[in-house]
């Protein structure tokens, strides 16, 4: 479970955050969702702690991690995976060599060991073909999964994804969006997305928290989304001509 | 001004979080190796190339310059050795190493800060300065001193050839002059102005890099500013270390 207790998050006298507070929990995929500039990002940031919050508290399970220095942070750290919008795959390394970064560093297991679980959750991405391949030789939907596969490797009990759709096709936004929810029923880790894709808030939203204005506007699940009656959440969700036109079908 | 100082603390910072100690010495060394191919031995070239030439054009300016008959012909050899050792070897070939590998650490590290690569490898729980830094410092600190060297001989070799293709002076005198005066600690002080240089620019192109922000743009001008200001250091630096170890 992560918590965030009346955050506040400022820039340069600006407000992005004003007192949010959000329980995320465990096994679950939950969903950050909002305009582009509506402080979605920022609240992931912070609560991965790469923004460090003004004002307020950010819990995983039991521990403020907000106020743990940077020493016990690390230990949390390694519980924790992410997944950037751009895959953030380190160019210099091949996929094999991304994956594998985590284990070289914090485990003690042979280099056996560590291939096999390599191998493993490259091939839980589709992509045991391609650990020789740098990420500039690789596609859109390639980069997320490899992405994928390096934050699942050290099994973390926390997930970030920040934005993982963005710039793929329907199809394969479906497939990164369902191997998301798959790693979290498989292994009951938090995750939390951050998206405007409602594709994927209707495909595996089984909570949605609605950003407007650095406001936590708006929480509830996939099925209640469409009965809201809040005007800023159906400005956001029915901006498409296509969700215009299946509101007036439904 | 205020600027100045708050970049000196962050810089400070930096190298506090850089030199702290590495997750695992067997990952850091598989990275000092490659750093020291990508930084050192690719340099080799460029070096040699510049070495050469000066070596060469300092030889044809000494042998015009000291044309008399009451200066010895040696006396050609040795200050083209003195150049190239004390001054040339260490102080320019940094100054165009900052050029060249600078900017490469510069805009490398901005460009991994952009795209979240330097985010990503903090949330895995690494000390990203660490990881990304601290090799490349003693990758550069171990191996631009034999780059110095490797400028000296180069160097005074050019000069040889010049001596021996032109005619411009007797190459057996040229020898003489490299032998005569000649103390070995002239060596020791360029390797350890080298090593100092070596720290000056992978340290400061890797904090241009490590707080760049924004887009492309942002990453070529912190390059810009990684090579001005550690080519500036550099000279400030070649100061200090000539007053303490020569006099």
């Amino acid at each position: 479970m992560i918590k965030a207790e009346n955050i506040v998050k400022s820039f340069d006298g600006r407000t992005v955050l004003k007192n949010i507070s959000v329980q995320f929990e465990a096994g679950q995929t939950n969903l950050i969702i909002g305009r582009s500039g509506s402080g979605k990002t920022v609240l992931l940031k912070c609560l991965v702690g790469l923004h460090e919050v003004d004002e307020g508290a950010i819990y995983y399970d039991d521990v403020c991690f907000s106020t743990l220095d940077f020493r016990r942070r690390k230990a949390i750290r390694r519980d924790v995976g992410m997944i950037f919008q751009g895959g953030a795959l380190l160019d210099a390394s091949t996929v094999e060599e991304n994956v594998k970064l985590p284990l070289d560093l914090f485990t003690d297991q042979s280099e056996e060991e560590k291939m096999e679980r390599v191998n493993y959750c490259l091939k839980r991405v589709n992509l045991d073909h391609a650990h020789h391949l740098y990420p500039s030789e690789l596609s859109g939907g390639m980069v997320k999964r490899a992405a994928i596969a390096r934050a699942i490797v050290m099994n973390p009990r926390y997930l970030f994804c920040d934005e993982p759709n963005s710039g793929l096709d329907p199809q394969t936004s479906i497939v990164i969006d369902n191997l998301i929810q798959d790693i979290t029923k498989e292994y009951n880790i938090t995750t939390i997305i951050n998206t405007h894709d409602m594709n994927s808030v209707m495909e595996i939203g089984e909570k949605v928290v609605f950003i407007y204005e650095g406001n936590k506007w708006w929480e509830g699940s996939h099925d209640d989304i469409l009965q809201a009656d809040n005007k800023e959440l159906n400005d956001f969700v029915f901006a498409s001509a296509m969700a215009k036109r299946a509101r007036g079908v439904f | 001004m205020f600027r100045i100082f708050e970049s000196i603390g962050r810089y400070t910072l930096l190298m506090q979080k850089v030199f702290s100690r590495p997750e695992k010495m067997r990952i850091y060394y598989t990275r000092i190796m490659y750093e020291m191919e990508a930084l050192g031995l690719n340099s080799i070239g460029l070096t040699a190339i510049i070495s050469i030439f000066i070596g060469a054009v300092v030889t044809l300016q000494m042998a015009i310059t000291l044309e008399s008959p009451f200066i010895p012909q040696y006396m050609i050899g040795y200050a083209t050795r003195e150049v190239m050792i004390l001054e040339f070897s260490s102080t320019v070939v940094a100054l165009i190493l900052a050029g060249k590998v600078g900017s490469n650490i510069a805009s490398e590290i901005g460009t991994m800060r952009i795209t979240e690569q330097i985010d990503a490898l903090e949330i895995m729980g690494i000390n990203s300065a660490s990881y990304l830094i601290l090799p490349k410092i003693v990758s550069t600190v171990f191996f631009f001193p034999f780059l110095a060297i490797f400028s000296m001989l180069i160097g005074i070799a050019g000069g040889y050839a010049m001596a021996s293709i032109t005619g411009i002076m007797n190459p057996t005198e040229y020898i003489d002059g490299l032998k005569y005066c000649f103390y070995i600690d002239e060596i020791w002080y360029a390797l350890v102005k080298m090593a100092f240089f070596a720290f000056i620019i992978t340290s400061i192109s890797a904090f241009f890099g490590y707080y760049a922000k924004g887009n492309s743009l942002e990453v070529g001008k912190a390059s810009t500013q990684a090579v001005v200001v550690s080519s500036i250091a550099i000279m400030i630096c070649n100061l200090i270390l000539t007053q303490l170890l020569r006099t």
